[in-house]
């Protein structure tokens, strides 16, 4: 509980500072930034929303990372998912409610799997480093959408390149017409109690856990360590997946170019700062979606671009993996 | 015959800065540091010269600016990567994230949201249709002289040994951190130099996240090239003729998607990766922190 409220005042200095040093108006800017992300019912509906995408594929990264797997490519993985959930409604247009809903959630996860699964396949098969064909493999994957979106998936006679939204009956239940909370939000705990479940308290958990600390003790307690990795990507792209198609099914209803604003690069963060855990990638990725919800209102009358979110997050990375390393090397030196 | 010129132009065009930032991580990544953040240094460099061109209209006391940007935007994360042992991937993570959002907020500051389009003066070009510049024979020397640092004198040796076996360069009355230190710088100044390169010489302006990878594909280079300046140039030239394939697209209007263009450098990058497979898994002290005593 004190790490998380030392954290919390951390992250909130870092976001002061950054604020500060960027020449804008501290506590103005705060005040919108509050205003837009928890002032009033809306706008922490507004903060769900926004937390949902960060949560579900910061969850993923959680999976990924944990067994030594840098997965950066999230944002690919949401990408190609949400691709495939469009595609899946583009080939049966007929279909209408519930079922479609569940299909095209069942594409994203699948479709976002296999995309980490090229990665997975990479690394078992040629030895090609996760970090980096990940990264490739995201850029790879927003030309793939841009052509989709002005080829194969734009509905005939349109000149916007999108694909063709959703039928209402597929979309998830807003909970209230006014604000955009939708029934998805509610997948949030839900996933990360069973992500925690999973490698907490199942003998696979723990391999995948004991693979990314120390392969080779791994290898000798005869786990098979690329198959514990190739599961922890398959899984982890899936999340991804699962965290475009909810923002597809719940927010949108269409996938366009822009449709990302980052979610993918941004679960990293998340994902780091909730300690690699999965119940603190729930506070980490409700705290990036205020600042998402927030930075709205701060660039709307503000007049604060929203780059700034990465700036902050960034300056959170980097402070963070300091105090962390600074606190081992003291307990290192307090134990000899 | 225009069409090769033009195919050969656009590569040596954006391929140079590919050979250059490629040049400076190998030399780090044979000391055993491997830059996630490379892509941020590029970043913030290229901001760096797009400024600084904008401000005196000199592009290459631009370029210098860059370079020295670049060094120190690298060289700032060294005490965390090599003295406190930090995992290299996490910080050029944090690294990358924080020149995205500061390059991206300096630039909406001053030049509003939609980037009004500001030109600024570049480096002039000779030779005609080839359209070369003065910074592509830099490369050249830079890559010579890679190659020479590495493996023709002691200091290079000691590199190597910092990150193949950092104990045997400790040994060998070395300091692992400095080598370390030292190498970053390189592969922080070549960076820088690259990066700037994209907003006063390929370019003449800057945009949100102008770098789009580069600074990925560059790692993807260095281990397609084997860890070796001379391999790493001519993967990254590879790679490079990717963009001169685009050229193509464009002058004979071929009916293909120009995204499979645009996507061309990431999968050719991800296709030297899968080339060079195993045969040789590059320095093994690579991305591992060394513990000195001091």
């Amino acid at each position: 509980m004190r790490r998380v409220l030392l954290l919390a005042a951390g992250l909130f200095l870092v976001l002061a500072l950054t604020l500060w040093a960027f020449g804008l108006p501290v506590a103005e800017s705060l005040r919108h930034l509050w205003e837009g992300s928890l002032a009033g019912k809306f706008a922490i509906h507004r903060t769900l929303v926004k937390a949902s995408p960060l949560i579900l594929a910061g969850l993923g990264m959680v999976v990924a990372w944990r067994a030594g797997m840098f997965n950066i490519g999230g944002e690919g993985q949401l990408l190609v998912g949400v691709a495939a959930g469009a595609s899946l409604y583009h080939a049966v247009p007929d279909l209408q409610g519930p079922a479609l809903t569940v299909l095209v959630l069942a594409a994203c996860i699948l479709s976002g799997a296999a995309w980490a699964g090229i990665a997975a396949f990479l690394h078992t098969k040629r030895g090609v480093n996760v970090v980096i064909s990940t990264i490739l493999l995201n850029f790879v994957a927003i030309q793939l959408i841009s052509y989709l979106v002005r080829g194969p998936l734009q509905p005939p006679g349109s000149s916007i390149p999108q694909t063709a939204p959703l039928p209402e009956s597929a979309m998830f239940l807003r909970l209230d017409p006014q604000s955009s909370l939708h029934t998805g939000v509610l997948l949030l705990p839900v996933l990360a109690f069973l992500v925690h479940l999973w490698l907490k308290l199942t003998p696979s958990g723990f391999r995948l856990r004991l693979v990314g600390q120390n392969p080779l003790a791994a290898r000798s307690a005869r786990v098979p360590v690329a198959r514990t990795q190739v599961v922890a990507l398959l899984v982890s792209g899936g999340l991804c997946g699962l965290a475009g198609g909810v923002e597809y099914v719940g927010v949108s209803g269409y996938l366009f170019d822009g449709f990302s604003p980052g979610w993918g690069f941004f679960a990293i963060p998340v994902a780091l700062l909730g300690g690699l855990e999965a119940w603190g990638v729930l506070l980490s990725g409700l705290y990036f979606g205020a600042l998402l919800a927030g930075s709205r209102n701060l660039e709307a009358f503000g007049g604060a671009p929203s780059a700034l979110v990465f700036a902050v997050q960034g300056v959170a990375v980097l402070a963070f993996v300091a105090f962390q390393q600074l606190a081992n090397r003291r307990r290192e030196r307090a134990d000899t | 015959m225009n069409e090769v010129l033009g195919v050969i132009g656009t590569m040596l065009s954006l391929g140079t800065p590919l050979v250059i930032a490629s040049a400076g991580e190998t030399v780090s990544e044979r000391a055993g540091v491997l830059n996630i953040g490379l892509e941020g240094v590029m970043l913030f460099a290229a901001y760096a010269a797009f400024w600084v061109s904008w401000k005196t209209g000199n592009p290459y006391l631009a370029l210098g600016a860059a370079t020295l940007v670049g060094a120190i935007a690298l060289l700032a994360t060294a005490p965390l990567v090599i003295h406190l042992g930090a995992d290299q991937v996490v910080v050029g993570t944090g690294l990358n994230l924080l020149a995205l959002g500061i390059t991206g907020t300096l630039f909406v500051q001053a030049f509003g949201k939609t980037g009004r389009l500001v030109q600024v003066e570049t480096v002039p070009t000779f030779a005609g249709d080839l359209g070369i510049n003065v910074v592509m024979l830099v490369a050249v020397v830079l890559v010579v002289v890679a190659w020479w640092a590495l493996f023709r004198t002691d200091w290079g040796r000691a590199v190597r040994a910092a990150g193949e076996r950092p104990e045997a360069a400790r040994a060998a009355g070395w300091s692992v951190f400095r080598l370390r230190l030292q190498a970053m710088a390189i592969a922080g100044l070549l960076g820088g130099l690259a990066g700037g390169y994209l907003s006063v010489a390929q370019t003449n302006s800057f945009a949100e996240n102008m770098t789009a990878g580069r600074g990925f594909v560059v790692i993807a280079a260095v281990t397609f090239g084997r860890w070796h300046p001379f391999g790493a140039a001519g993967a990254a030239l590879l790679i490079a003729l990717s963009y001169g394939l685009q050229y193509l697209i464009k002058a004979y209007a071929l009916p293909l998607p120009y995204q499979l263009f645009d996507a061309l450098p990431y999968l050719l990058a991800l296709a030297v990766l899968v080339g060079a497979g195993r045969a040789k898994s590059g320095p093994a002290a690579l991305a591992i922190p060394y513990k000195e005593d001091r």
